[in-house]
Formats: structure tokens, sequence, C-alpha cells
């Protein structure tokens, strides 16, 4: 009897590390994780620290994972009423709403406190983050207006640039320019998202750019922020000194996202537009693998 | 027919080969052979890239017809620029005029032959002289012996084209599943005599 109660435990414990793990939306923040070691590959510090490297990766992990946690709970009642989301272990009752809270919390103050106790800066940069995806974007602006994601794209460009200024110890016009990259990035994700769901977003009541501006607007902003994207890492990349092996590299994918930025314009369809979501973050990861192998 | 795990292995290590080959294989050369070379690879990588995301569909696409005349046409490019200094500029302006050529008359709706004519003279020419160069070039040895590679690849392109221009003209050689369960095995197999043939030929 002992050894059932214990073993069903164990497998209650192992569910419920399946369902946290759920909660910090592992490719997302992996995604998100690996921009923030590119940021700190590039800036080619001159005495290279792998205790640094960790660091950087925990407490940039714990920091995005939390705030991941933070914005589920707090949209737990949207993701209900959208198909896409309602599956969710916040959404499905799976988890306790104040258990989500507490992990939330728990991570970010981990992840923010790691940061800051590293280093000051960086950690301030990686609060911001933080503050703008929590607070400005899911609690203040999500619901009230379509131009919210510009917001919650500023906190997503926020780990490549506190990345860069842990390896510098500044804020320079690469750092900057990297962090463009990843913000013009972010719309080819969330807009694509919005055209997919567009029913979902209306059903909770979320305003996106297809339901306020139309479906033409919405395409012609993913090409534009493709293209700026693509540009902004392609002078990142010569900023950062790649070679121009590296940088032809770079600029065949950038024609790549330009190709479909091209197409969803002028021949838009769903395939299209699912083709161009996923080789964008193709795309952004390659960025980041070319900007590490060429600093090490 | 739906795209397996181990095809998009093999399209993704063609990619990562493909990348390797346009950010480091082909340094050192002259421009014109990097921006030829550029293209190919290039066109390659994208390619494999869109095949793994969007699987087999994406053959369908009547553009497959003129983007996979680049690879052959701008390979060839580099190849004669760089072996052939006579014939530079009148291969440059066929390769050119070529995929002028192919790209109007896939265009524009013909109920003539002209399409399949011109596409035959294009991959044709573009064909054997990639299957060719490389092979006299290492025969006379005026290359190195492993430089035939890059032959070999040229002869597995025009398998690879024959295979989908007859399935696209609706007179396949090979049933359709075969051809496209035989495609990433050969795609990657082609880029592999590519770099190998250019990295140590």
């Amino acid at each position: 009897m002992t050894a059932l109660a214990t073993q069903s435990e164990t497998i209650n414990r192992k569910s419920k590390i399946a369902l946290y793990w759920s909660l910090t939306k592992p490719l997302q923040s992996g995604l998100l994780l690996a921009t923030g070691l590119a940021g700190y590959m590039s800036a080619r510090c001159p005495i290279f620290s792998m205790g640094t490297l960790l660091g950087l990766a925990g407490s940039l992990f714990l920091a995005i994972a939390g705030s991941t946690v933070l914005n589920m709970w707090w949209d737990r009642d949207i993701d209900a009423k959208m198909v896409r989301t309602k599956k969710r272990p916040t959404s499905a009752g799976q988890v306790a709403e104040r258990e989500v809270l507490r992990l939330g919390l728990i991570l970010s103050i981990l992840g923010i406190g790691w940061a800051v106790a590293m280093n000051a800066f960086y950690g301030i940069i990686v609060f911001a983050g933080f503050f703008f995806d929590v607070v400005i974007y899911s609690m203040w602006l999500k619901r009230r207006t379509c131009w919210g994601i510009v917001w919650g794209g500023i906190s997503g460009a926020m780990p490549i640039l506190a990345g860069r200024a842990l390896g510098l110890g500044a804020v320079d016009w690469i750092g900057i320019t990297l962090a463009l990259g990843i913000l013009f990035w972010i719309p080819t994700h969330t807009l694509t998202f919005s055209m997919k769901f567009a029913k979902d977003y209306t059903d909770a009541c979320v305003p996106t750019f297809p339901s306020t501006y139309g479906l033409g607007v919405t395409r012609a902003t993913i090409a534009i922020s493709s293209v700026l994207a693509a540009l902004m890492m392609v002078v990142a990349g010569y900023g950062i000194g790649m070679t121009w092996g590296f940088l032809r590299l770079l600029g065949v994918l950038s024609a790549g996202l330009l190709m479909l930025a091209i197409a969803i314009t002028f021949n838009p369809s769903e395939r299209v537009n699912f083709s161009l979501f996923k080789y964008a973050s193709l795309y952004m990861l390659a960025a980041m693998i070319l900007v590490v192998i060429e600093a090490m | 027919m739906k795209m397996s795990p181990l095809d998009r292995v093999l399209l993704l290590v063609m990619g990562i080969l493909a990348a390797y080959q346009v950010a480091v294989g082909i340094d050192g050369f002259s421009t014109v052979p990097i921006i030829a070379y550029t293209l190919a690879f290039g066109v390659l990588l994208v390619a494999g890239l869109l095949l793994i995301i969007l699987g087999f569909e994406v053959l369908d696409s009547p553009i497959v017809v003129i983007v996979s005349t680049v690879i052959p046409l701008s390979l060839s490019t580099g190849l004669v620029w760089q072996h052939f200094a006579s014939f530079r500029i009148s291969y440059l302006v066929f390769a050119i005029t070529s995929f002028l050529a192919v790209t109007v008359t896939r265009s524009i709706p013909m109920q003539n032959k002209l399409p399949v004519i011109t596409i035959a003279i294009t991959h044709g020419i573009a064909g054997m002289t990639i299957f060719l160069l490389p092979i006299i070039l290492s025969i006379q040895g005026l290359t190195k012996p492993l430089f035939s590679l890059v032959g070999a690849g040229g002869a597995l392109i025009g398998i690879g084209g024959l295979l989908l221009s007859f399935l696209k003209t609706g007179r396949p050689i090979l049933s359709r599943e075969m051809i496209l369960k035989i495609l990433p095995r050969l795609l990657l197999l082609m880029t592999i005599c590519f770099v190998a043939g250019f990295k140590y030929g």
C-alpha cells in the first residue's frame, strides 16, 4: 500500500513538473534565450567566462519563463475562450491559479535577482524586459489596443540587448540594431497568429491588427517588418564584424525571408502565411547561430 | 505524400552543407563565381528549408520550374567563369537570357511547345556543362581528380531535374511516390558531391 502511494506520488510530481514546464512555453523561451546568448557572444568579450555565460543562461531563462508564466496567469480568462489556448493548464484548470501566480513570481524574482546580482546594468535591462512584457503589454495594453504588440516586441528584444550589454558593459548601436532586428521580427510571428486565429481573438475580445485594420494592412505590415528585420540583422552582422562568407549566408537567408514577404503581399494564402511564420522562426534561430559561430 | 522525419533530417543536412558552401566553401574565388555559387547553393538552402516547412506540396507550385533553373544555370556559369575564360561573357549572356526565357515562357500561358523546348535547351546545356566540364578538367590534370565529383553532382541534378520535369508534365518516368521518396536522398547526395568536389578538387 505504501509502495503504491509512493509510486502515485512520484507520478503526480512528474506530471506536475511537466505542467509547470509547459507553462514556461519552452520553445518560445528557448528561442529568446538563444537571442540573449547570441547577444553576449556577439560582444566577443576579451575575457570569456563560462561562469558568466551559465549565469546569463540561467538568469535569462528564469526571467523569461517567469514572465511567460505570469502572462498565462493574467490571460487565463481569455485563453479559456480561445480554441487554440483553452487546453493550456491555466485555462483548463489543471493547475490552481494561486499556484501559477506563485510559480511565475518565484521564477521572475529568482531570474531578475540573479541578473542584478551578476551585473546591475544587465539586471535593469532584464527587469525592463519583464516589466514591458507583463505589466505594459499583458496587463495594460493587450486588451485595449492592437498596438500593444509593439511593447510585446520591445520586451522580446530585451534578451539580446541584455546579453550584449553584459558582454560589453554598455549599450552600443550594434546592440540596439540587434534588438531592432528582433523587434521587427516579432510581428511576423504575432500578426500571422492573429490572422490564423482571428475568430479566437474576436471571441476573446482581444483587439488585433486584422480586426482593426483588415487583412491587407496586416499582410503589408508583416512584409515590411520582415524586410526591416532582415535589414537590421545584416547591418548588425556587418557591425559585429562578420566575415564576408557569413554575411553572404545571412544575405541568402534574408533573401528567403524577403521572397516570402513579397509572396504574402502579392499572392496571399494560408500556406504562404504559415510558411513565412515558420521560416521567420528558422531565420532568427539561424541568424543567432551565425552570430555565435562567428564570435567563437 | 507526407514527408517522413528521415526525409526532413536528410534535407536539413543538405541545407547545412549548402550553408557551409555559401559561407566557407567559396572563399577566395573571384566575384562572379562567388555570386554564381552563392545563388546556386543559396537556392538549394532556401528550397531545402521550405521543403522541410511545407512538405512535398511546395513542389506543386508553378514557380518551382523557374527557381529550379537557377541552380544549374548559376553553377555552370561559375564553372565556366573559373575554367573557360574565353567563354565567360558568352556563357553569362546565355545564362541570363535562358533564365529570362524560362521565366517568360512559364509566366505567359502558351499552347505551343516553346516552354518545354526552352526548359530542355536550358537544362540540357547547363546540365552538360556541370557534368562534363569538371570531369574533362580532372582527366586533363588541370584540376585534382576529386573535382570530378562536381560532375557527378551535375549528373545527379540532371536526374532530379528530369524526374521532376516529367512529373510536372504529367508523364512521370517513375511514380510520384517513388520520385518523392528518392528526392531528399538525391538532393543530399548531389550537395555532398558538389561540396566535396569544390573542397578537395
